[in-house]
C-alpha cells in the first residue's frame, strides 16, 4: 500500500476515537412550554441532555404516559460499546502500519456490520422505552406508542420528537470512508504496477 | 348657507387648536397616539428594553417594570410579609423582617439603588430603604429575592436613603427625623437641645457583609435625600436638610420660615480617614443585621453591638453646609459630577452648585459662620446658576446623556427639560399628575441611558377605569429622545413609587438563575431524594420531611400527630426544572402557603386545634396531574397511641 492509503486509513482508525469527544445522536422534544426544546444525547458510553437535569426532567414528562425511566446504568450497551471502539481503533491503527488491503477490506466490513447493528439496537431501546408501558399510567391514550423515530420527527401527543445523528456519527462515518479510499486507492495502484 | 359654512370652519380651526395647544391632548392621546402606541408594542413573546425596578412605597416592596410596554414582571417582597411567595411567613424567611423591636411586618419603601462600578449601573444587586423602622435591604439581581436587610441605629425615618457610592462600597442612611442619640426620655420641646441627626455609611460591596462602617452626628435637622458624587466628586455625598428651623410641631409652617436650608457635603474618604486615626467614638445600640443564604435557603438574625460615631467638630474636613434655598427636597449630581442641583421644593426655581467652586471656597476657609462645627459656605461662593423654571414646586432632577437635566414639578405637575450649564429651559410637558420622583435609565449615575423617562405620580385621579376611593398611583413613560419629550404611556403601579431606577435588559437577564440547583441545596431539614421522606417526632415537636415533584407530595399519608403538636413542614421541591414551583397548604394553617422553588426547601409551621384528618395540597398548578397532588394528615387527640406513620402509594 502507498504511504497515501496507509495514512488514509490510520487517520480513518483514529476518527473512532471521536466517540468519545462528541455524541453519536440526538433526540429534541418540542413543546410550546419548552422554547428551544430539550435535548438528549446518545454517546457511545452515555446519555446527556442540555443540562445535568434534562434526563431528569424528561423522565418526569415520561411517567405521565407510563414509560419507564431512562437510567443510562441499566444499558449495559453503554458499558461494552467502548471497548468495541477502542478494539477496533486499535485494530485499524495495526493494519495501516501493515497495508494489507484484504485487512482493510476486513475492518471496513466490521464497521459498517457494527454501524447496522448498533442503530438497530438504538431502534430496539426505543421500541422497548415507547411500547413497554405501565399499566397505571395516569394518561393512556388508545393505541398511542411513544416511540422516537430513529431518523427523523415525530408527533408523540404534544411533543414533537426529532431524532437525528449528532457528529459522532458522521465522524464514524468519514472514517468508513476514509478507510474505504485507502482500500481503493491501494487497488488502483496496483493495478498501474501490474499493467 | 353662508352662516353654516361659517359655523363649520369655525369647528375646523377649533379642533385643529384645540388638538395643538395645551398638555391635554396630549395626555388623552390624540394626533400621535398610533406613532406612540408603536413606540411602547412589545410584540408577543419578544423583551422589553430595560428592567425598572419601582419603590412598593407603603407596600414594603419592590416592583419590577418592563419598559417600554408598562407591563408588571414581579412583584419583590422585601420589607412587608408577602403571603403569596410566603415571605415573612415560612420560617427560613421570618428573621429577613427581625429588628431590634422584635418582629416587623411591614415597612415603607422609597428608593430602589442599583449596584455602580465606576459608576455606572452593574446589575448585580439593588438596594432599597425601609423609611419607617429604619433599614436597607439588598436584592440580588440573579434571584430577584432579598437577601439581606440590616437595620440603622441612631435614625428615625431612614429617608435619605440608599444612595451608593460609585463603586458600591457604601449605601448612606441619612435621618429625615432627628431624634434623641442615644434614645432617652425627654421633653419634646427640648428638640434643640437634645435632639440630633446621623449619617450612616453602610459597606454594601460584599453580600452578606452589610455593616454600618460609621456614622456622622450631625445637628437636629431632618436629612431628606441624598446622592453621592461622582468621577471627581465620587468621595462625596451630598445630603439636603430641611426643618434647619429645628422645630418640633406644626413643621408645615415652622420648618418653612428659614429663606435657606443647607445641603451636607460629606466627605466620606476623610470620614474613612478619621476611622482608621481612631476618631470614632463607640456609641452603645443594639440592631439587628438579617442574611438570607441561597445555598441553605434560610435566614438567620444577627445582632450587632455598637456603632462607631464622628463627631464634626472633632474632624476637621469632613462635612461643610452649602446654603440652598426653599427646603430642598432632592439632590442630585449630574454624569460629570461637577453640578449638585439643589430641588427647593417651595420655590419655582432649582438651585445649581459647583462642586469645583465648593473645593475653592473650602481652601480658601471662605466660610459664614457654622453648626455644632460645621463650616457653612458662602452661598454666592458654591452657586453655579439658577434655573428660572416657570414651575413650582421642583423636587427631583435626573439626566440623560446628551447634557440636558429634568426636573419634576410636584405643584406645577409637570416635567421641565433644561440645559445644564446655560440653565435655560428647554421643553415642558404636563404629568398626570403632581409628579414626585422621575427616572431615566441610569439617570442618577455617570452613564445615562436617555431614551426614556418614567414620571412617578402621586394623584390618580381620573386617569384610569375607578376601582373605588382608593386607586393605584400612576406612572407615565415620556420618549426623551429627541429635542422634544413625547408622552408615550400611562401605567399603574403597586403601592406608592417613589423613586424608581432601570438598567438595560441584558445586564440583568444574562445572570437570572433558573433553578437552585439540588445538589447544592444545605438547608438543615432539606432532602435529596424521595426515598429519605419520613416524620419524625421529637417531644411536642413534629416535623416532616416531605418532597414534591410532579405530581405528588412525599408522604401524602401521615397519622399519629396529635392536638397540641407543633408539625414543621419542611418541603424540598426535587424539581430541577425552570418554572416549575410546588406550592404547599393545610387547613387551618394561620400563616400562608409556601411556594417553594425548584431545588428549594422550604418550612411551614402547623398547630392542629382539632382532632380530624385534614387535607394538604400543592397550590401552585404545576402539572397535568396538580389536582391529584394532595394528601392527609390524620389528628388525634393529644395523649392517644395511635402510632407516627407516613407513606405514599401505599394501600
Amino acid at each position: 500500500m502507498s504511504k497515501l492509503s496507509k495514512v488514509l486509513m490510520l487517520v480513518g482508525a483514529l476518527l473512532l476515537l471521536s466517540l468519545f469527544a462528541v455524541p453519536l445522536w440526538k433526540i429534541t422534544l418540542e413543546a410550546p412550554q419548552y422554547p428551544g426544546g430539550i435535548s438528549m444525547y446518545i454517546w457511545i458510553d452515555k446519555i446527556t441532555g442540555d443540562s445535568e437535569f434534562t434526563l431528569q426532567n424528561i423522565n418526569i414528562l415520561n411517567h405521565y404516559v407510563g414509560m419507564k425511566n431512562i437510567e443510562p446504568d441499566s444499558i449495559p450497551e453503554l458499558t461494552y460499546f467502548p471497548y468495541i471502539v477502542v478494539t477496533m481503533a486499535v485494530l485499524g491503527v495495526i493494519f495501516s502500519f501493515i497495508g494489507n488491503r484484504k485487512m482493510v477490506l476486513t475492518w471496513i466490513i466490521i464497521m459498517i456490520g457494527l454501524g447496522i447493528l448498533g442503530i438497530y439496537d438504538f431502534y430496539l431501546w426505543e421500541y422497548d422505552y415507547g411500547h413497554n408501558l405501565s399499566p397505571t399510567a395516569p394518561i393512556k391514550v388508545p393505541g398511542m406508542a411513544y416511540q422516537p423515530p430513529v431518523i427523523g420527527s415525530k408527533m408523540l401527543l404534544n411533543f414533537k420528537a426529532i431524532s437525528y445523528p449528532h457528529w459522532g456519527s458522521l465522524f464514524l462515518g468519514f472514517g468508513i470512508l476514509l478507510a474505504s479510499a485507502s482500500y481503493y486507492l491501494s487497488g488502483k495502484k496496483r493495478r498501474l504496477n501490474q499493467s | 348657507m353662508k352662516i353654516y359654512l361659517n359655523l363649520l370652519t369655525a369647528a375646523i380651526l377649533a379642533t385643529f387648536i384645540g388638538c395643538n395647544s395645551g398638555g391635554d391632548s396630549a395626555g388623552k392621546g390624540a394626533l400621535s397616539s398610533s406613532k406612540a402606541a408603536e413606540k411602547v408594542y412589545v410584540a408577543p413573546g419578544e423583551y422589553d428594553e430595560f428592567y425598572a425596578f419601582m419603590s412598593g412605597g407603603f407596600s414594603g416592596q419592590l416592583s419590577v417594570y418592563g419598559l417600554p410596554s408598562g407591563r408588571l414582571l414581579k412583584v419583590i417582597p422585601v420589607f412587608s410579609q408577602d403571603a403569596e411567595k410566603s415571605y415573612g411567613y415560612n420560617e427560613e424567611t421570618i428573621p429577613m423582617l427581625n429588628t431590634s423591636f422584635g418582629f416587623v411586618p411591614w415597612d415603607d419603601a422609597h428608593h430602589p439603588e442599583l449596584s455602580q462600578t465606576n459608576g455606572v449601573p452593574d446589575g448585580r444587586w439593588i438596594f432599597i430603604n425601609g423609611n419607617n423602622t429604619p433599614r436597607i435591604a439588598r436584592i440580588d439581581l440573579t434571584t430577584f429575592e432579598t437577601t439581606e436587610i440590616i437595620e440603622i441605629p441612631n435614625s428615625g425615618g431612614n429617608h435619605s436613603s440608599p444612595f451608593i457610592t460609585e463603586n458600591s462600597e457604601y449605601v448612606v442612611a441619612g435621618t429625615r427625623f432627628s431624634v434623641p442619640i442615644p434614645q432617652k426620655d425627654v421633653a419634646i420641646n427640648s428638640y434643640k437641645e437634645n435632639f440630633r441627626g446621623a449619617l450612616s455609611y453602610i459597606r454594601a460591596d460584599k453580600p452578606g457583609e452589610m455593616a454600618v462602617s460609621f456614622q456622622i452626628l450631625v445637628p437636629g435637622f431632618d436629612y431628606d435625600l441624598a446622592h453621592s458624587g461622582k468621577g471627581k466628586s465620587s468621595d462625596w455625598t451630598f445630603f439636603t436638610t430641611y426643618n434647619t428651623e429645628q422645630s418640633h410641631t406644626l413643621k408645615e409652617i415652622n420648618a418653612s420660615q428659614n429663606d435657606k436650608d443647607f445641603i451636607a457635603a460629606v466627605n466620606w474618604k476623610k470620614a474613612e480617614e478619621y476611622i482608621k486615626e481612631g476618631k470614632g467614638r463607640d456609641f452603645p445600640v443594639e440592631y439587628m443585621h438579617n442574611v438570607y443564604s441561597d445555598i441553605t435557603h434560610t435566614a438567620t438574625s444577627n445582632k450587632i453591638s455598637g456603632v462607631k460615631v464622628l463627631i464634626p467638630s472633632e474632624c476637621p474636613g469632613l462635612i461643610y453646609y452649602l446654603p440652598t434655598p426653599k427646603s430642598p427636597h432632592g439632590v442630585d449630581v449630574d454624569p460629570t459630577g461637577e453640578y449638585i442641583v439643589g430641588n427647593g421644593k417651595l420655590s419655582a426655581d432649582l438651585t445649581v452648585h459647583s462642586f469645583e467652586k465648593m473645593l475653592k471656597a473650602i481652601e480658601n476657609e471662605s466660610f459664614d459662620g457654622d453648626v455644632d462645627g460645621i463650616p457653612i459656605l458662602n452661598f454666592e461662593d458654591v452657586v453655579a446658576g439658577t434655573v428660572v423654571s416657570g414651575g413650582l414646586g421642583p423636587l427631583h432632577t435626573e439626566f440623560d446623556n446628551k447634557g440636558n437635566a429634568y426636573t419634576s414639578f410636584f405643584i406645577s405637575s409637570e416635567v421641565v427639560k433644561w440645559k445644564i450649564g446655560t440653565w435655560e429651559v428647554l421643553d415642558r410637558l404636563p404629568a398626570y399628575y403632581s409628579i414626585g420622583h422621575l427616572m431615566i435609565p441610569g439617570g442618577d449615575s455617570k452613564k445615562p441611558w436617555g431614551k426614556y423617562l418614567v414620571a412617578l405620580n402621586k394623584i390618580t385621579k381620573d386617569r384610569y377605569l375607578p376601582t373605588g376611593p382608593e386607586m393605584n398611583h400612576s406612572a407615565q413613560l415620556y420618549d426623551i429622545s429627541g429635542d422634544k419629550m413625547e408622552l408615550l404611556l400611562d401605567f399603574p403601579t403597586i403601592g406608592e413609587p417613589h423613586y424608581a431606577q432601570a438598567i438595560p435588559a441584558e445586564l440583568v437577564m444574562k445572570n437570572s438563575k433558573k433553578i437552585y440547583p439540588i445538589n447544592e441545596n444545605e438547608h438543615a431539614y432539606a432532602i435529596k431524594n424521595e426515598r429519605d421522606a419520613k416524620v419524625v417526632r421529637e417531644g411536642k415537636v413534629v416535623r416532616v420531611y416531605m418532597t414534591s415533584i410532579r405530581s405528588h407530595l412525599n408522604p401524602d399519608n401521615i397519622e399519629g400527630i396529635k392536638v397540641g403538636d407543633e408539625v414543621y413542614f419542611h418541603l424540598t421541591n426535587l424539581e430541577q426544572d425552570w418554572d416549575v414551583p410546588h406550592g404547599f397548604s393545610i387547613m387551618g394553617a394561620r400563616n400562608a402557603e409556601l411556594l417553594v422553588m425548584p431545588g428549594q426547601t422550604e418550612t411551614l409551621r402547623w398547630v392542629p386545634q382539632r382532632e380530624g384528618v385534614y387535607p394538604f395540597y400543592c397550590t401552585d398548578f404545576c402539572s397535568a396531574l396538580h389536582q391529584e397532588m394532595q394528601g392527609y394528615v390524620r389528628v388525634s387527640p393529644a395523649g392517644s397511641d395511635v402510632p407516627l406513620k407516613w407513606s405514599m402509594g401505599e394501600d
